[in-house]
């Protein structure tokens, strides 16, 4: 590396904290100064952001965009329910051990069928196999409580119990483990992301044949990181599931991956944190959409017609636009 | 020595026969050029050898180890590495990431993902090294979709070059671009692949680049090889005269300026 390869590394790293940071802070103080429903719906925003962070290692890093990846929100929380129902558990850190086995499992076989194409095969493969476990939780209802889902209490965080305020609780500590394994995953994906792998995924994701070409399997590299996707956006499924009470068959079915879809396309799936942002902002929106009118469906499909057509790239994308026209008129 | 033959090597699509029952021959550290005329088999010969085609029959010889049921990948790891014709590049990622992925990929290291690829010092001094010997340090870090047509070209090439390997094909590494930068390019390639003691196949349509750069030329026609010879053995060649020069349009040799190369 010469000299000004180190400053400008330097330089960048330096970038990255002077947004980290401030961000960090906001995220820790959040809930000792906004009202505790306010809270819970940024806890919901955090958990999304997780899964769709690990959606975007797909759909941003890969080049694939699945259609099917309520299949490990779901898999991930009815694990959770699961666990709670036949084995009597009730520890958090458990929970999420348990997922990510489970959705690991669940997204290699997936990844079996599904890697083997690109496109629009991909995605209506995961689409197709995400139904199959939707139509399961749905059927089999003496397992899985069909319909009605499955009761998941509030869990103990690294063996402590929940107090008897429910709502205190998820807005202060369960907020704050939420924020914990969402720094921790934000970490984790951000090495993997670059990383010789995942510059391997961007190889593959901008020329295959090339990708091949210069020796990079690039069937097994689709796998791994759609088992890894599938890890991060099962963990999402464990947060959601006591946050919510229920594992429900709503985060199973197919539209539910597309509102994971719409919130990574709403960040920007060209940069890091764009699925991060586009989350967060999606959570909001649709928990006022809800509040505001019966039609929030129509309103949030305006929303996307806008986005589609006037910020191709997503928030991260307009943002990182605007910034870069003003260093230029500087 | 031979580094690379193929033995009797056919491939059909429908009831065209791209490569017909080919005998060819790659000596060791020599620069050899395929010509011949647009649909004579020339990449489909070197889509076989590459192994992003499979055979319908014959045999690849590589090293002495018959390699025509290895996959692509398990070639690249033998030491045989391609260019394309048609620029293939990763368009989102920057020059110095084309050519790092590629010593990556040679030291094995494409499955780490808990380190990052930026701490590896090692790759991108080599990585910036061969930038700086094709001429393309200044866009080390501009994204490979976003500089020049010649600069793609060269990039192509470093970036099979940098899996170092033993036997290089170049698929018209100099199409597309203005004949006042052909030579430019072809002088950087080849001083540095015969520095590197690497055995160059190059698919050339440019006369003049073919009897310049190359020490022996094959023709193939139709599926087959036409000639095989030194570049004066093939100049003087009849066959090769009547099939390939006299379609030229000018009704001159196509040959004739390269004489005073």
């Amino acid at each position: 590396m010469n000299a000004s390869g180190a400053v400008a590394q330097t330089a960048a790293t330096w970038r990255i904290l002077a947004w980290v940071v401030p961000a960090a802070l906001l995220l820790l103080v959040a809930p000792l100064v906004i009202d505790p429903f306010q809270t819970l719906t940024l806890t919901y925003g955090l958990i999304a952001a997780i899964g769709a962070l690990g959606f975007n290692l797909l759909l941003g890093y890969t080049g694939l965009l699945s259609f099917g990846h309520s299949a490990f929100f779901g898999g991930g929380a009815y694990t959770v329910a699961f666990m709670v129902k036949y084995l009597k558990i009730a520890s958090m850190e458990l929970f999420l051990a348990g997922s990510v086995l489970a959705s690991a499992i669940i997204s290699a076989l997936f990844g079996f069928v599904c890697v083997r194409y690109t496109r629009i095969f991909f995605g209506i493969l995961t689409l197709a196999l995400s139904q199959v476990l939707w139509s399961l939780a749905f059927k089999f209802f003496w397992v899985t409580g069909g319909t009605d889902g499955l009761r998941v209490p509030t869990p103990t965080l690294v063996g402590m119990a929940p107090t008897n305020d429910k709502m205190d609780f998820l807005a202060h500590q369960y907020y704050y483990y939420v924020l914990a394994v969402f720094a921790l995953c934000v970490f984790l994906m951000w090495v993997i992301v670059h990383s010789p792998f995942g510059k391997a995924l961007q190889a593959i994701r901008d020329n295959e044949t090339r990708a091949e070409f210069i020796g990079i399997r690039i069937r097994r590299y689709r796998l791994i990181a759609f088992v890894i996707s599938g890890i991060f956006t099962g963990v999402a499924g464990a947060l959601w599931a006591p946050l919510n009470g229920l594992a429900s068959p709503d985060v199973l079915v197919w539209t539910f991956s597309g509102e994971i879809v719409f919130m990574t396309v709403l960040g920007g799936f060209r940069t890091f944190v764009g699925p991060i942002v586009g989350a967060i902002a999606f959570t909001y929106l649709k928990t006022y959409a809800v509040g505001f009118t019966v039609y929030w469906q129509l309103l949030l499909g305006t929303v996307l017609v806008v986005l589609v057509l006037a910020l191709p790239t997503g928030i991260m994308g307009a943002i990182e636009r605007l910034a870069s026209k003003m260093r230029k008129a500087r | 020595m031979n580094l690379l033959t193929t033995q009797a090597l056919t491939k059909s699509f429908g009831d065209n026969r791209a490569v017909n029952a080919v005998d060819f021959v790659v000596n060791q550290g020599e620069v050899l050029a395929l010509i011949g005329s647009n649909g004579a088999g020339k990449t489909s010969l070197v889509n076989l050898v590459s192994g992003l085609l499979r055979p319908d029959s014959g045999q690849i010889i590589f090293e002495n180890n018959d390699v025509t049921r290895q996959t692509s990948y398990e070639r690249i790891k033998a030491g045989i590495a391609r260019s394309f014709q048609i620029v293939n590049l990763f368009d989102h990622l920057s020059c110095a990431d084309n050519v790092a992925l590629s010593i990556f990929s040679r030291e094995g290291k494409t499955l780490n993902l808990a380190t990052l690829a930026s701490r590896d010092h090692a790759v991108w001094t080599e990585a910036h090294d061969v930038l700086r010997r094709f001429g393309l340090d200044r866009a080390a870090v501009m994204l490979a979709g976003t500089i020049s047509h010649g600069e793609r070209k060269l990039l192509d090439v470093a970036v099979a070059y940098a899996l170092k390997p033993k036997l290089l094909f170049l698929d018209e590494p100099t199409s597309g671009v203005s004949t006042r930068e052909k030579a430019p390019i072809m002088d950087i390639v080849t001083s540095i692949v015969r520095a590197g003691g690497i055995t160059v196949v190059i698919i050339e349509h440019d006369m003049d680049i073919v009897f310049r750069y190359s020490e022996r030329i094959v023709v193939m026609h139709q599926g087959t090889i036409l000639a095989d010879g030194t570049p004066d053995e093939i100049r003087r060649n009849d066959a090769v005269t009547t099939t390939l020069i006299g379609t030229h349009p000018t009704g001159e040799p196509a040959f004739g300026g390269a004489g005073n190369a």
